[in-house]
């Protein structure tokens, strides 16, 4: 029956009348659901199946305001849509459901060409809000846990709650601005479809190469654009490399003046954790 | 029941369902409720805000865990590390019991993120009721299980599912979440007669009562949660808390929710209802 309930919809968001293997649906389900003197059992399913894709898209939906504006509505539901098909909840929970969209877009690029990548990053971007969220908040680590400890030695943990990304387009910029878009539209009081429409006006970003930490400060989810250096830093100290290690992939052109001065600020943010 | 094993012995009241719109409200105006219930799964994270908000509730007020994930109906076995974080959170919350559905929503770790209902067959009841044992043994607090809304039936089935909900809590030895507006709802869609249900479930058992809101189409009921309890589901409490004794009661207000203050007044409407039984009462003694 599960097979009954998340397959794919028909036209007008009903219940398929094929079966996949080209069986008429309603004798393939006719067998094991009961009718009622209004409904038949395949009419009786068909509640089912339409609110499990109601309930999966809308919840997609809310979660990926950007990868929508990228897209637009019609081309993010396309995109949604077949994902699901692909790649069914696998987790007891709605909020999981985005995990493996970015490699999805990458893998199925007919689905958004031309902008498979900006719409990659942009999956990647807001399933990183989605994971900051509610990630674990670790002790911190103060000035005393690392004191005396030689850099040779020395490893740092990142939060959970801070997620790195390095991605082709500045998404975080775009999200902003289509968030603002829509904050105008509701104060003009504007319906829902021209808060649509708004939402697509703002135009879509040129490539440029972007280095993001987000983050959650005080139960908040923020974006800190990064340096590259300090990008690589920081994913250098996530993969377990001593602090000398990690320092060293910053390249000679960084001063030791700035690469302490970044130090200064993921210590103030509380970035770095016990192990 | 008032108090019985299966609330953990509480006499709770009337509480209502913490949701993400009411946080602002409750945390900074405080307002008295005589408990809230909780959606376990929200809470079952690592940290961030929801848990920042359930530990400022915690301090005010008395919290019970409802989930929608446990499945007690699915084949699947129950999975460790979800049952790890789950008693994480009792501890938490300290509920004093734990609700979820009679039901089943997934297939070998694939979710329909749905409470399906199931065939009421023999064999589902004891699988089910041994499921539940196995969650109780591993979370030690007891368990209330809660009859869902269908709009689907199955040819296998052998019995009504009145029939099925009691051997199911029977054999398991646990508790009742009985919610009437499923019940309505339910009755509707596959025409059977609601103070049937009511009168044939083990009333010692209820630890819980569920009302709320639910939706007419042309040709079934939704359970929609989006709506104040409609008449015959009120009727329908009336006659449950008849049966059963004044029992902690919960409004479930999920979709479209209106301000803390209307939903609390919905729910405190059960006052009235508990007022005529506990006068009935009080006659029948004198
Ligand atoms: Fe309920």
């Amino acid at each position: 029956m599960l097979q009954a309930v998340i397959r794919p919809l028909g036209p007008g968001y009903r219940s398929r009348r094929r079966w996949p293997d080209g069986r008429p649906a309603t004798v393939v389900i006719d067998t094991f659901a009961a009718p009622n003197p209004r409904l038949s059992g395949f009419e009786r399913i068909e509640i089912y199946n339409r609110m499990y894709w109601f309930r999966t898209l809308d919840s997609l939906h809310e979660d990926l305001p950007g990868l929508r504006a990228v897209l637009g509505e019609r081309r993010f539901m396309r995109l949604i849509e077949a994902y699901l098909v692909r790649h069914p909840s696998r987790s007891f929970t709605l909020r999981d459901l985005p995990a493996r969209l970015e490699a999805f877009i990458r893998r199925t690029s007919r689905l958004t060409a031309p902008h498979t990548a900006l719409a990659a990053d942009m999956a990647a971007f807001e399933w990183a809000q989605v994971e900051c969220f509610d990630a674990a908040a670790l002790p911190p680590l103060t000035p005393a846990d690392v004191t005396g400890v030689p850099g040779s030695r020395l490893r740092l943990s990142l939060q959970p709650h801070v997620r790195l990304l390095a991605l082709r387009y500045p998404v975080d910029e775009f999200a902003l601005a289509v968030k603002d878009a829509a904050l105008r539209g509701d104060a003009s009081n504007a319906v829902v479809a021209s808060r649509r429409r708004l939402s697509r006006r703002v135009r879509r970003p040129r490539a440029a190469p972007t280095w993001l930490a987000v983050h959650r400060h005080e139960g908040k989810i923020y974006y800190k654009r990064l340096d590259a250096p300090a990008h690589r830093i920081l994913t250098a100290l996530r993969s377990g490399r001593t602090l000398t290690q990690a320092v060293a992939t910053a390249g000679r052109g960084v001063q030791p003046d700035q690469v302490r001065a970044w130090f200064t600020t993921w210590m103030h943010l509380g970035w770095f954790c016990r192990r | 029941m008032p108090a019985n094993r299966f609330n953990g012995h509480t006499d709770y009241g009337i509480g209502i369902g913490l949701r993400v719109p009411h946080y602002g409200h409750i945390l900074e105006r405080k307002p008295v409720v005589d408990w809230f219930e909780i959606i376990s799964e929200t809470f079952m994270v690592d940290g961030g805000r929801p848990l920042a908000v359930l530990d400022a509730i915690l301090e005010q007020y008395r919290v019970v865990q409802h989930g929608v994930s446990l499945y007690f109906g699915s084949a699947d076995k129950p999975d460790r590390t979800h049952l790890r974080k789950l008693k994480a959170l009792v501890k938490r919350t300290r509920t004093p019991w734990l609700s979820d559905h009679l039901c089943w929503g997934s297939v070998d770790g694939t979710y329909s993120h749905d409470l399906l209902p199931m065939p009421y067959t023999h064999a589902a009841a004891r699988r089910t009721a041994e499921k539940i044992r196995q969650v109780r043994d591993f979370l030690e607090v007891p368990i209330c299980v809660e009859n869902v809304s269908s709009y689907a039936a199955f040819h296998q089935s052998e019995m009504t599912e009145w029939e099925f909900l009691t051997e199911v809590v029977e054999r398991a030895d646990c508790g009742i979440l009985l919610d009437v507006n499923n019940i309505y709802v339910s009755s509707r869609n596959h025409d059977f007669d609601p103070y049937a249900y009511l009168d044939g479930v083990p009333h010692q058992r209820v630890g819980q009562i569920h009302i709320a809101g639910h939706t007419k189409f042309e040709k079934y009921l939704l359970d929609t949660h989006d709506h104040p309890v409609l008449d015959p589901v009120w009727k329908l409490y009336a006659h449950a808390i008849r049966r059963c004794g004044v029992t902690a009661t919960l409004l479930e207000w999920d979709d479209r929710i209106p301000s803390f203050g209307e939903v609390h007044a919905e729910a405190l409407k059960a006052n009235a209802y508990i007022a005529d039984v506990r006068q009935a009462h009080a006659v029948t003694r004198a």
